[in-house]
């Protein structure tokens, strides 16, 4: 025999308005925020030269010519060719973020889990006894 | 009866639903349209990551990655047919708290998308000006223009607006292949520098892995087609075949992209590059090329964000309708018939990250959130076989060895957690903090407005499941 179903509580406008309010707030504090303090992408330092120079900057001719055709130089190329990428890895921010990925999935599924399964026993019936 | 889901009227009144109009047609131009663009601007970031080679590599490994999306997604759509796609499937196979998120997946994959493509508009017509002499030019009101003119379509009806984007998404690809034949691949030392541009492995094979981030961007979004099932006129035929085509066009111009880009630009220039398909066209020294191309990111920039737009309104609408959203999200014009509320809500979210110019790292949550969903659809499918086995319900398509596509989809989306964290880490960080914020609220607070069994609506048997 099926449960009786669950009644939900109606929510209120406001209560409406502050829920949508607070997912608004959470991407901009937590996604948008970050952006604009630059805390995104994190490249490794950039070498400056001085005086750039094609050669110096390991282009050869036929690239030297492309950078061209799109209207820089060497200076002004400098800057793009110049930024690396650093993937020295730090073990403990690996952890911390494996952890952190573990932790979501491991606490999503477990918290489902329980909720599917009030969903199937008011749906189905009880099959647990 | 203008609002089908107004929150204080137990027993709920009659509820509106979403017209049934689209083909095939629509459907490849729903997935397409969303992706194209993924050619014409951000693929190019994974130069950036592992050099030219590697992300062509990446291409490849992360081609594998969406043939094991498509074969799982093919057997669980063909099943679970109905406004929401993966959604659904949560819904039904995993829990509420899975579905939830899966829909929070969609919602911010998408408007990030959107917010990437209108960026990227804005930034053409300012380079493009610049070449006028008009520098100055601020990106800022076309990136609003663009996202407000597409939102009103969306709001007016799926039909004209699907229909529009068949036709730009069709344009769009014609440029890649028109740039492709004018640069005469048949001698390819004729216009093509391969040769004297590919530079090998610059990072070596840690750079191969890092560029499998931007390498999703190739491909993301083409499961975004399950999302207008409930709108689908015939569900069994038009979603397969508006997908399989799709990932087919996809491929075609994926390899097309790459040749044609790393033989003519250099790859640090590439790499940063916001609109490097246009540039490779400046390249040529073809102006027809050049106007060609312009058209050609512009349309695909504007079909992509009407997709987007379309597939986050109705992820949205989805979740309102079911009550993990406000109910208010949930309502159906009542002239138009669109989720037009949904619509009009997540429009300030992407004018907002368009606003920041940061396209990589805008990019980024775009592909953390479709590597979420697809991370999600690997235990999915282990899931839906497990609680239902094959024979106990009807499967319009059964994928072929199983489960060796699941496992091979985790373990490449683990790799590809790993490519984020070298180099966008705290991005990393950050949306995995969203995710869990909104995890808890909703298991803690949300939660308790969801009527339980009415989230089961397939006419399925108990699923198997051990206690």
């Amino acid at each position: 025999m099926a449960k009786k179903p669950y009644q939900p509580p109606v929510q209120s406008k406001g209560g409406q308005i502050f829920d949508s309010f607070f997912i608004l707030a959470l991407v901009y504090a937590a996604l948008l925020t970050p952006l604009l303090l630059g805390l995104g992408a994190s490249n490794g330092a950039t070498k400056h030269q001085t005086a750039p120079t094609w050669e110096s900057l390991h282009q050869n001719t036929t690239m030297a010519q492309q950078w061209e055709k799109l209207g820089y130089t060497p200076k002004t190329a400098a800057p793009i060719i110049e930024q690396q990428f650093d993937y020295s890895i730090n073990y403990g921010y690996l952890l911390l973020t494996i952890v952190v990925i573990g932790g979501y999935f491991f606490f999503m599924l477990k918290a489902s889990r329980k909720e599917y399964l009030e969903v199937i026993d008011e749906k189905f019936g009880d099959d647990s006894h | 009866m203008t609002d089908a889901t107004t929150a204080s009227a137990p027993p709920q009144p009659q509820r509106l639903q979403l017209l049934r109009v689209l083909g095939p047609v629509h459907v490849w131009a729903l997935g397409v349209g969303i992706v194209l663009v993924g050619e014409f601007m951000g693929w190019n970031f994974s130069v950036a990551k592992g050099g030219a080679m590697g992300s062509l590599i990446a291409c490849w490994v992360i081609g594998l990655l969406y043939t094991c999306v498509a074969m799982i997604d093919s057997e669980v759509t063909s099943t679970v047919a109905a406004a929401g796609g993966q959604y659904a499937q949560a819904k039904h196979i995993v829990g509420p708290l899975m579905a939830f998120n899966v829909g929070m997946y969609l919602v911010m994959a998408y408007t990030m998308l959107e917010a990437a493509d209108a960026l990227v508009v804005g930034d053409l017509l300012h380079q493009v000006a610049g070449q006028f002499g008009y520098a100055m030019l601020d990106p800022k009101p076309f990136v609003v223009l663009t996202i407000a003119v597409l939102a009103w379509l969306n709001y007016r009806g799926i039909f004209a607006t699907l229909s529009i984007n068949f036709v730009i998404t069709a344009v769009a690809f014609l440029t890649i292949v028109v740039l492709f034949f004018a640069l005469k691949p048949w001698d390819p030392t004729a216009a093509l520098h391969h040769k004297e541009l590919l530079t090998g492995l610059p990072y070596g094979w840690i750079g191969v892995i890092a560029a499998f981030q931007f390498g999703i961007w190739y491909y993301l979004g083409i499961e975004g087609t399950c999302q207008a099932a409930e709108e689908v006129r015939s569900v069994g035929r038009s979603l397969p075949l508006g997908t399989m085509t799709g990932m087919i066009t996809l491929l075609i111009a994926a390899s097309l992209t790459w040749y044609v880009a790393s033989g003519l630009v250099p790859w640090q220039y590439l790499g940063q590059a916001s609109v490097p398909l246009f540039d490779t066209a400046r390249l040529t020294g073809s102006r027809f090329l050049e106007v060609f191309l312009f058209v050609g990111t512009l349309f695909s920039a504007v079909a992509s964000a009407n997709g987007t737009i379309t597939d986050a309104a109705r992820a949205w609408f989805s979740m309102s309708r079911d009550r993990y959203m406000p109910q208010w999200f949930g309502a159906v014009h009542p002239r138009f018939r669109t989720p037009f509320r949904a619509v009009v809500f997540l429009v300030p979210v992407a004018v907002s990250f368009a606003f920041t110019g940061l396209l990589d790292q805008v990019i980024t949550f775009s592909i953390l959130s479709g590597l979420l969903g697809y991370t999600f659809m690997s235990f999915n499918m282990i899931k839906f076989r497990k609680q239902w086995p094959l024979g106990s319900i009807k499967r319009a398509y059964t994928h072929p060895f199983h489960p060796v596509p699941a496992i091979t989809l985790m373990a490449l989306c683990i790799t590809t957690y790993f490519a984020t964290y070298l180099g966008y880490g705290s991005q990393l960080l950050a949306m995995m903090g969203f995710y869990i914020v909104a995890s808890l609220w909703f298991h803690f607070h949300r939660y308790k407005y969801v009527r339980r069994a009415d989230q089961f609506t397939m006419p399925w048997p108990r699923p198997r499941l051990s206690r």
